[in-house]
Order: structure tokens, then sequence, then C-alpha cells
């Protein structure tokens, strides 16, 4: 299965070059190129192949790690990709700590009297939440708090590399971090929540609390691993659409990762990176949803079973 | 398929029928319906209203604040942002109706015949969608786009209704698999009715709620994906005005005038926020109780 997907992507981005309009050495060299010129650098890139003998050239090069040279800046598209991976990495990481470590326990709450206040405002809440865009979060966020409130650090073009200064580094992703951590936590709260007054009804819970364990353990040991099921799907769902919420706050941000490099290089016409880009990052995604499944089954034996 | 635990654990808790009382749509219901008819209404007329060209730029009056004249105020060209924003929700409903139009144009029919069908037919087509809703969607869209040049409306409209279609097949198969096993189905087979006739009469009024429901939903969805890849600079080209294409605009003059972010920002969320709440609302309302798509 996971090769089949694979192959797919790779034909899919593979043939992302072919989807140009018109003869793509004139969209390499301009409009101005001499007909010898434009021969030469189609013979360059093996374009008078049959289409499928191009593909497996590509491919071979891809599988031993070489994604070409860039057209624009002459540097190698996979030593491009390696500079800015690190950063959406970065980035994803931080949200989703922040994101779990806040939607787990007010979920938690919420679940645990629904209906009650506390339930009450963070449902209704996150629901509103559900219908704002990443976009629009971080671009309120940067107007409010960095322009308005001037708070140092945060606004477009304060990226610090973690290896120049970590302190700083942290602060500049601070925005970006909370920004997507803000679309992950509806999510994983709204899932979470319902599952869980779904598993409190359950009657090994009715069992336990009768046997006068305290609700602390109920809660953490007996309702959450069950139902921290639907929270890891929902997680590994969730991935795709992070990475493209990242994309945007770099944008916005001016941060040298995949998503800011990738805009760029569709607005300098430089197609093997954003081929390379789309490719690395579409593997990527699939691999993290095969390693997400793996872990529910291990949380929830019952699956692999059935 | 097993190695889709995720989509396992969402199918068989997608469907629980409750016998109670139909709850009452509400009063906040019907303000967002008439929220959305307005800016259908105001997306359709656009140009019969009586509201300024949005392309006139008028450099005497740049970044200027709300006024009577110019009720949002007006950008960095001096255009007005208030006939932007109204034109501007054309690009977004047009994106929402059409990709949605498209999606369940071709995933619905192929769900229900799937589920009403089963078999090999239903196996084979089950499993090319799991295939491809592995498959990052908006990576895939923000790929596509970037390399069919130049971008028009009905490319957008199209990368993103073709992305949407396993999504669509998935809940439309469910649904119906929910309702192909109920003893009236049965019934209706054993007096003879034709294929036609169980699909057309008996299944699709019984799936309509959750279908009209997540349509709801799967057009507030496309509308913010496509607000995302217009912010990126991969929608509309300017000067068209869509609401993602000005909050592009506006972010490097977000210290000038931040009524250019605050006016479509708000007309999207409050857009999206409608129609979200209607699509739960009918949920709650036909007794659906559905999990996280």
């Amino acid at each position: 299965m996971l090769i089949a997907i694979c192959f797919i992507i790779s034909v899919g981005s593979f043939y992302l070059i072919h989807l140009l309009p018109g003869n793509i050495t004139t969209v390499i060299e301009g409009p101005g190129a001499s007909p010898e010129n434009q021969a030469k650098l189609y013979k360059l890139l093996g374009l008078n192949k049959p289409i499928y003998q191009q593909y497996f050239v590509w491919i071979g090069n891809v599988l031993r790690g070489n994604l070409g040279t860039s057209f624009i800046s002459q540097t190698s598209v996979a030593s491009t990709i390696r500079a800015a991976l690190p950063i959406d990495l970065e980035i994803m990481f931080l949200s989703q700590i922040l994101a779990f470590a806040t939607a787990i326990p007010i979920a938690m709450r919420s679940a645990r009297k629904p209906d009650g206040w506390l339930d009450r405002t963070f449902s209704a809440g996150s629901f509103t939440l559900l219908s704002v865009p990443t976009f629009i979060v971080i671009v309120l966020m940067v107007l409010f708090i960095s322009v308005k409130l001037g708070v140092p650090h945060t606004g477009p073009s304060s990226y610090v590399s973690f290896s120049q200064d970590w302190i700083g580094n942290l602060e500049s992703l601070a925005l970006p971090a909370v920004a997507l951590a803000i679309g992950s936590f509806v999510v994983y709260y709204r899932v979470l929540r319902s599952d869980l007054i779904a598993t409190l009804q359950e009657e090994f819970i009715t069992m336990a609390r009768s046997k006068g364990l305290s609700q602390r353990r109920i809660m953490w040991r007996h309702a959450f691993r069950p139902s921290s099921v639907a929270l890891l799907g929902a997680a590994g769902v969730n991935i795709g659409g992070l990475l493209a919420s990242g994309f945007v706050v770099q944008y916005l941000l001016n941060i040298p990762g995949l998503g800011y490099t990738l805009i760029s290089a569709i607005n300098m016409s430089d197609y093997l990176l954003v081929q390379g880009i789309v490719l690395v990052v579409s593997v990527g995604v699939v691999l993290i949803n095969f390693i997400f499944d793996f872990i529910i089954n291990i949380v929830d034996p019952r699956i692999s079973r059935e | 398929m097993s190695n889709f635990p995720q989509f396992n654990v969402l199918e068989e808790a997608i469907l629980v029928e409750k016998p109670e009382k139909k709850e009452p749509l509400g009063v906040l219901f019907w303000i967002c319906v008439g929220w959305i008819g307005l800016n259908i209404v105001g997306a359709i007329f656009a140009n019969v209203l009586p509201i300024e060209n949005p392309l006139f730029q008028n450099y005497s009056l740049v970044n200027a604040g709300p006024s009577l004249h110019h009720l949002f105020g007006t950008d960095d060209l001096g255009r007005d942002i208030f006939s932007r924003v109204v034109y501007g929700s054309r690009v977004s409903l047009s994106v929402g109706a059409g990709a949605m139009l498209i999606g369940f144009g071709v995933g619905a029919p192929l769900g229900m015949l799937a589920a009403f069908r089963r078999g090999r037919f239903d196996a084979i087509l089950t499993n090319v969608m799991y295939v491809l809703l592995a498959f990052p969607a908006i990576i895939a869209t923000i790929a596509i786009l970037s390399f069919w040049t130049p971008r028009t409306l009905f490319k957008i409209i199209v990368v993103i209704g073709i992305a949407s279609v396993p999504l669509v097949y998935r809940v439309i198969r469910t649904a119906t698999l929910s309702v192909a096993t109920k003893d009236f189905i049965v019934a209706a087979k054993v007096q003879g009715a034709t294929d036609r006739r169980i699909l057309l009469r008996e299944l699709m009024p019984n799936i309509a709620p959750i279908a009209i429901s997540f349509l709801l939903i799967g057009v507030a969805t496309v509308i913010a994906l496509e607000g995302a890849l217009a912010f990126l600079g991969l929608s509309v080209n300017p000067p068209t005005p869509s609401w993602g294409n000005m909050i592009n605009e506006s972010r490097t003059i977000l210290q000038m005038n931040p009524w250019l972010v605050i006016f479509p920002s708000a007309a999207l969320c409050l857009f999206l926020l409608c129609l979200n709440f209607i699509g739960d609302r009918l949920r709650h309302h036909f007794d659906v109780t559905e999990v996280k798509l």
C-alpha cells in the first residue's frame, strides 16, 4: 500500500513539469532564447526520449538523492530542501506540543461535566474558531501583537536561526507555533471531548467507579487510553493541513522554511525546486500518516485484530 | 483496507440514529441562513447595486479609514474596500459552489452505487479512493496550481473539485451503507422494484440529510482553502478582488491600514461560521450524530 502510494506520488510530481503551457525550454530560458540554445537544453533535460524513459531516469536520480539543479540559483535542489526542512519540523513540533498540552486537559475537564460552564465556553469557542482559517489567525496576530502592541521579535522578517541564537529562534517562532496550535487545538479538543463523553458511558467506567477509584485515575488510566485512538487518528489526518498552514505562516513572516522556499520558487518559476519540494512533502505526509496508524495499533490492539 | 484503521474507526461510528423528538432549528439558524442569502444576492447583483466600481482608483483618497462615503474605507490604491469585499464574495462563492458541484457530481453517485452494489466494484473503487485520500490534497492543489498557469477561476474550481471527490465518496458510501441494509430496502427489492427506483426513490431521500449537512461544511472547507491559496498568491490574478487576495495585498501595509485586513477577514469568517453553523444545526435536527470526517 505504502509503495503504491509513493509510486503514484512520484508519477504525479514527475508529470507536474509537463503541465506547464507551451515549450518548457522557452519557459526556462525566456521568450528571447535562440533555437540552438533551446535544442541544447531540450537534450540536456532528456526531453527527446519517450516519457516513460524520462521517468525512469528521473526516479533513478531521485532514489539516489539527486533532485536536480535549479536553473535559477544553480544550487542543488536537495541541499536547498535539507536547509529548509528543519524549520518546518521545528514549527510543527512546537505547535503540536502546545496543542496537545492544552487540548487534552481541557477536553478531560469538559467531558467530565458535559454542559457545564467550562464545556459550554470551550465548545462554543472552538466551534467559532473552527471557522477562522489559519491565515487569518496569523495576520490578525501580527496586526495586533507585533504591529499594535509592538512586541519585539515577532514581526515579519525577524527570523533567527537556531544555531545562531536559540532564544531568539524560539522568540521568532512563538507566533507561528501559537497560530498553528490554535488550529490543531480546535480539532483535538472537539474530537477528544466527544469521544471521552461516549467512553465515560461505557460499563467498564461504571465498574471502575463502583470499585471506588479516584476520579483522576479513572480519567487517565481508564477513559483516556481508549479515547486517545480518536485523538491520534485526528492528529494523523491533521498533518497535511498543518503543513499547509505552516506554509502560510512562513510566507507572511518570511521564515525561510519549505513553505517560504516553495512560494518564492513558484514566483521565480524555479520549477525543479517546486517539483522537489512537492515530492518530499507529499512522501513525508504519507509516511507520517503510516507512523500514526502504527502507533494507533499499539495503543488499541483491538483494531489490528479485527 | 486494514492499513487504514483510522478510517475504520470513523466509519463504524459515523451513524448513530436516535429515535428522539426533532430538535428545533432556532433563531440563530435563520439569522445564518439570512446572512448567507444576503451574501449570495450581493455576489450575483454586485454590478447592479449602487456601489462603487471595485477597480476604480482614487489617488486623492488612499488608505482612508471608514467614513460615510466609503463605509469600509479605501485601500492603498484608493479603491473602495466595501465594494471590493462585495465583489470578492463572487470568487469565494463560485469556488464553493463549483468545486462542490464537481465533488458531489462525481463522488456522490459513485459512493451510492458502490454501497448499493457491493462486491468487486465496491472493493476496487473504495481502495482506489483510499489511496487518493492518503495523498495530501492541499499539497497536491498547491502543486498543480503552481504549474498549471495562467491560473483562472475555472482551473481553481476544477482542481479543488477533483481533490474533494474521494472525501465525498467516503461520506456518501458510508451513509448509504447504513441505509441499504434496512428492512424497507429489502422490502422494495422483494416487491421487484428496479435498481434505479431503489437508488433514487428509497436511498436518496434517506441519505439527503447527511449529504446536505456535509455539503454545507464542504463548501465552507473549500472556501477556506481558496482563501489560503489566494493568500499565497495562487488563486485568481489581481486586480480581480477576492477575500483571500485582499488579505494578501494588505499584509505589507498592516501598519498603515488595518481596515484592509479586518473587513475581508470578517466577511470570510462570518460566512464560514454561518455555513458551519447551519450544517451543524441541520445534522442535529435530523438526528444524525457524526464523528469528525
